[in-house]
C-alpha cells in the first residue's frame, strides 16, 4: 500500500477533465454523465466489474471511441486530437502487437512510427530501454506470436512506453502476470509517475486498487466514486478497497433498480 | 469535443504523408512476409508453374501468346488482392490498426507502406513469370517486356487497393478468402481471356467495359502485338493505374481511427 503524497500548491492543471462524458454504442448508454479529473503524476485506477464500461472510457481518452458527447480534455487538448497522439501510450485490452515479428522488430516499426523525426540511435537507444523495462530483453528476439500471454502482454506494454509518454493508458495490464511480476510493473508504474507521467490503468484486481494514488469505481457505466483509496475506505467505514467497492454497489443498487423500472 | 458535437479533428498539425514512416511500414510488412517462407515460395512459384502447364496444355505457339500474355497481368491481381486482405483484416482484428491509427502515422503512410511493400513483391513475381514466358516458354513478346512489367506492376497494386477496401467488409479470413471469387471472377471471365470482348453479348461487353481486369489484359495484349507503345496501350496502363489509385482513396476511408 502506498502513502499518498500531499500533492504540491498551487494544483497543476489536471491531466485528465471529463465533464458529463456519455458514451451511447448501439441502443446502450455505456457511459453516462461522467464528471472527474484525473491529476498529473499520479496512478488513477479505473475499476470495476467486467462490461462496466473501463475499455470504452480508455479509448475515449486516447480518441479512437467514436459519438463521445460532453466534454473531455486531455493534457489541455479536446480528446483525440491528433497533437495528442505521439504524448499518449495506449495499451489495448488484447495485446496488439505484430505476431509474425519479433519483439525487437515490433519495437523498432512503432519508434520508428512514434519518433520518425529523431536520429536512429535515439530510436535504439529507447527501444532497449522499454526492452529492460518490462523485463523481456532475454526474448528480444523471438517472434511474438510465440511469447506466452503474459510476455505478450508485455511487449504491447512496452511498445506504449516508446517516446517517454505523458499519459499512459493501461487497459488490464497485469491480467495473466504472476505476483512476482505484477509487483515488479507496479513498481515501474510508480517509477514513471514519481518521474512525471500520468497513468491511468484498468483492472479489475482490488488488490491492485490499494496500490493507486486515487481511484474511479465504474459500475454500469456511472461513476460511484473519485476518491483515494484511504478516504474510500474511511467513508464507508471498511479495511479494503474491495469492501469498500461492495459497499458503494450495494448502495447503489436500490436506486439504479427504480430507475431502471421508470424507464 | 465540447457541447454534444462529437469531435472530427482535422489531422492539419502533421502532415499527411511522412517517407521515414511510409518507408517503415513497407519494411515491417515485408519482414513480415519473410518470417513466413512458405508464402513468398507460393507467390512467387505458382505463376510460373502455372504458365508452364499452359504452355503444355495448349500446344500451340498461338494460343500461348494470347492467354499467356493475359494471365502475366492476372497473377498480380490475384495474388496481391488475397495477401492485402488477409494481412489488413489481420491487422484490424490484431488490434494494431487501432493502436497505428491512435499513433501519429497518417492513413497514406500506412497505405503507400502496404502499396510499396507489395508492388516490391509483384515486381519480383512479375519478373520471373515473364522471364520464363519470354524466355524458355517462347512467348512471342513483338513489344518490350518491361512494359509487360509496367502493366504487372498496375496490376498488382489494382490488388492491393481491392484486398484493402474489401477487408473493410470481412468479418473474418473465410469471409475475406469468400470475396476473391466475389470481386475477381466476373472480371476474369469478362477480361477477354476466354471469349473477346467484342464478341460478347452487347450488355457484358458494357459491364466488361467498366472493369479494370479488361483494360489490363488489353494492355498486355497491345504488348504482345505491337512493338511500340501504342496509344491505347497508353489508355489501357493510364485506366489501370487510375483504378487503382481510386480504389486505394476508398479503402482509405475505410480506416476509421475511431471504435463505434
Ligand atoms: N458495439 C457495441 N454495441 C453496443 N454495446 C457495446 C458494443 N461494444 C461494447 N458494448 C457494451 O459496452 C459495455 C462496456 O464495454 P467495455 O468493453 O467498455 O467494458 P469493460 O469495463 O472494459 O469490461 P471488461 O472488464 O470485461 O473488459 C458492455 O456492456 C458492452 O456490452
Ligand atoms: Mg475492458
Amino acid at each position: 500500500m502506498n502513502k499518498v503524497p500531499t500533492p504540491p500548491t498551487p494544483p497543476p492543471p489536471p491531466a485528465l477533465h471529463a465533464d458529463a462524458l456519455t458514451v451511447t454504442r448501439g441502443a446502450r448508454t455505456v457511459l453516462d454523465h461522467l464528471t472527474f479529473t484525473v491529476p498529473k503524476g499520479r496512478v488513477t485506477g479505473l475499476l470495476g466489474p467486467s462490461g462496466c464500461g473501463k475499455s470504452t472510457l480508455m479509448r475515449a481518452v486516447v480518441g479512437t471511441q467514436a459519438r463521445p458527447t460532453g466534454t473531455l480534455t486531455v493534457l489541455g487538448h479536446p480528446a483525440g486530437h491528433p497533437a495528442l497522439r505521439s504524448r499518449i501510450g495506449y495499451v489495448t485490452q488484447a495485446p496488439s502487437v505484430y505476431d509474425d515479428l519479433t519483439v525487437r522488430q515490433n519495437l523498432d516499426y512503432f519508434a520508428a512510427i512514434l519518433l520518425a523525426d529523431r536520429p536512429t540511435a535515439d530510436r535504439r537507444a529507447d527501444t532497449t530501454r522499454v526492452l529492460a523495462e518490462v523485463d523481456l530483453t532475454p526474448h528480444a528476439d523471438a517472434l511474438a506470436g510465440t511469447l506466452s500471454g503474459g510476455q505478450r502482454n508485455r511487449v504491447s506494454l512496452a511498445v506504449a512506453l516508446l517516446g517517454t509518454p505523458e499519459l499512459l493508458v493501461l487497459d488490464e495490464p497485469t491480467v495473466g502476470l504472476d505476483p512476482v511480476l505484477r509487483r515488479d510493473l507496479w513498481h515501474l508504474f510508480h517509477d514513471l509517475a514519481a518521474r512525471g507521467t500520468t497513468l491511468l490503468v484498468s483492472s479489475h484486481v482490488m488488490d491492485e486498487a490499494e496500490r493507486c494514488h486515487r481511484l474511479l469505481l465504474l459500475r454500469d457505466g456511472r461513476l460511484l466514486a473519485d476518491d483515494t483509496p484511504a478516504a474510500l475506505r474511511a467513508r464507508t467505514g471498511t479495511d479494503t478497497v474491495e469492501a469498500a467497492f461492495l459497499r458503494l454497489t450495494d448502495e447503489g443498487r436500490a436506486p439504479a433498480r427504480t430507475q431502471e423500472t421508470l424507464r | 469535443m465540447t457541447t454534444t458535437h462529437p469531435a472530427t479533428p482535422t489531422a492539419t498539425t502533421r502532415p499527411a504523408f511522412s517517407p521515414t514512416r511510409t518507408l517503415a511500414t513497407a519494411a515491417r510488412v515485408l519482414r513480415q512476409l519473410r518470417h513466413d517462407p512458405r508464402t513468398i515460395a507460393l507467390m512467387l512459384l505458382v505463376p510460373c508453374a502455372m504458365l508452364l502447364l499452359l504452355r503444355y496444355v495448349f500446344d500451340s505457339d498461338r494460343a500461348f501468346d494470347t492467354i499467356g500474355a493475359s494471365l502475366l497481368g492476372i497473377f498480380p491481381l490475384i495474388t496481391m488482392f488475397l495477401v492485402t486482405s488477409i494481412a489488413t483484416l489481420r491487422e484490424r482484428a490484431s488490434g494494431t490498426l487501432e493502436r497505428l491509427l491512435a499513433l501519429p502515422l497518417g492513413k497514406a503512410d500506412l497505405i503507400a507502406g502496404y502499396a510499396l511493400a507489395f508492388g516490391a513483391v509483384a515486381v519480383l513475381q512479375s519478373t520471373l513469370a515473364t522471364a520464363l514466358a519470354v524466355w524458355p516458354l517462347g512467348l512471342d513478346v513483338a513489344g518490350s517486356p518491361w512494359l509487360l512489367l509496367l502493366v504487372a506492376l498496375l496490376d498488382a497494386l489494382l490488388g492491393t487497393a481491392l484486398g484493402l477496401f474489401v477487408s473493410a467488409f470481412a468479418a473474418s479470413e473465410f469471409q475475406a478468402v469468400q470475396f476473391m471469387p466475389a470481386v475477381i471472377f466476373p472480371q476474369l471471365l469478362l477480361c477477354g481471356l476466354f471469349t473477346p470482348r467484342s464478341a460478347m453479348h452487347p450488355v457484358l461487353e458494357a459491364v466488361s467495359d467498366v472493369l479494370p481486369l479488361s483494360y489490363a489484359v488489353d494492355g498486355m495484349n497491345q504488348v504482345v502485338h505491337h512493338t511500340d507503345p501504342t496509344s491505347a496501350f497508353l489508355r489501357d496502363a493510364l485506366i489501370v493505374g487510375g483504378c487503382a489509385a481510386l480504389v486505394l482513396a476508398l479503402g482509405a476511408a475505410t480506416l476509421r481511427r475511431r471504435t463505434p
